[in-house]
């Protein structure tokens, strides 16, 4: 397996979904080659930041709004 | 406001991979509300987190699928507790797809609706949460698609023949994300997403943050498997790239 082929089965990897005889070529690529090494681990950890991140707030006046519609909706519903 | 189902999320038929995975990570982003995260659930934990917008259910904040089920059966409160649970996180949803806060605002208000007048319909056999995002992902996508026609394909996978192999190889040191203030890498996050294409940007949003199943992110999109695995594969490959102006040691940041 050269560096492109781990490029293209980089998500795959990523996402345990390569069969084990794919995954044991990445993996003994990955022994020898930095470059492909750093590229895999830096993509792990992008995923995890994004994954990690707290959402963003929902602003109050979004949130009223919303509360307020819904309560509309439950008294439209019940008459 | 009226509204009508133009693209009623289908009810999945089973849980996920994803779901499994997502319960871990979402739970260190939930505020509130955790599902199963280990919470008693006596009456002490009623509607425990102060919000002004809340009714008091008699469903503990623990049991997702009572809740479902009070309101299922016309228990209001139930289903405002559920909102208070998710609205946050279906916003950001509804944000990083449209990319744009009136869109957002609209999507999350008729995503809540639409769960709400079409309850009946959640059989129950997948989390609420997913199936809530599946409806919230529809509404936010035909905003953007309003918005901004020319920017998402519908069906055609995203191949290309563009070289994907990655140029920029630089360390980026241990927890790079930690040299950075909370909201100095909220900004930044927003940023790099903002800059993503959006049919990358959608698929990274329901797989890689939702943790939507390939399957079930290729049913919402309306695209086939192979195409969410290609954009998924560059989009995850431009965000390292983009990541790393921020993140390179000794880089501009």
């Amino acid at each position: 397996m050269n560096c492109e082929e781990v490029i293209q089965e980089l998500s795959n990897f990523i996402d345990g979904d390569l069969d084990p005889a794919l995954k044991r070529e990445l993996e003994n690529h990955l022994k020898d080659c930095a470059d492909c090494r750093l590229i895999v681990n830096q993509t792990k950890k992008t995923i995890e930041i994004f994954c990690d991140s707290e959402p963003v707030e929902l602003p109050s006046d979004m949130q009223s709004r919303l509360h307020d519609m819904l309560r509309r909706k439950f008294k439209e519903a019940a008459r | 406001m009226p509204f009508r189902i133009v693209n009623p999320a289908p009810v999945l038929g089973h849980p996920t991979k994803g779901e499994e995975a997502c319960t871990f990570v979402l739970c260190a982003n939930v505020n509130e509300g955790t599902i199963g995260a280990g919470l008693p659930s006596g009456p002490e934990h009623f509607l425990s987190t102060p919000n002004p917008h809340r009714l008091a259910s008699k469903v503990a904040r623990g049991d997702e699928h009572l809740l479902v089920a009070a309101a299922k059966s016309g228990d209001v409160a139930a289903f405002e507790e559920l909102v208070n649970r998710y609205e946050h996180k279906i916003f950001r949803l509804t944000m990083n797809i449209t990319r744009n806060r009136e869109d957002a605002e609209d999507a999350m208000q008729d995503a809540f609706l639409k769960s709400y007048s079409h309850l009946n319909s959640f059989q129950g056999d997948s989390r609420f949460y997913t199936w809530l995002v599946r409806i919230a992902a529809n509404e936010a996508l035909m905003r953007l698609r309003k918005r901004r026609p020319n920017q998402f394909s519908l069906d055609e996978p995203v191949e290309g023949d563009e070289d994907l192999m990655p140029r920029e190889l630089q360390d980026w040191g241990p927890g790079p994300e930690q040299r950075f203030a909370q909201t100095e890498m909220r900004e930044i996050l927003s940023s790099v997403i903002d800059e993503l294409e959006a049919d990358y940007r959608t698929v990274f949003v329901l797989r890689d943050i939702e943790e939507l199943s390939t399957e079930d992110t290729a049913t919402t999109l309306g695209i086939s498997v192979p195409a969410v695995k290609s954009r998924l594969l560059r989009a995850r490959l431009k965000l390292r790239e983009k990541l790393n102006r921020y993140f390179q040691q000794g880089g501009a940041n």
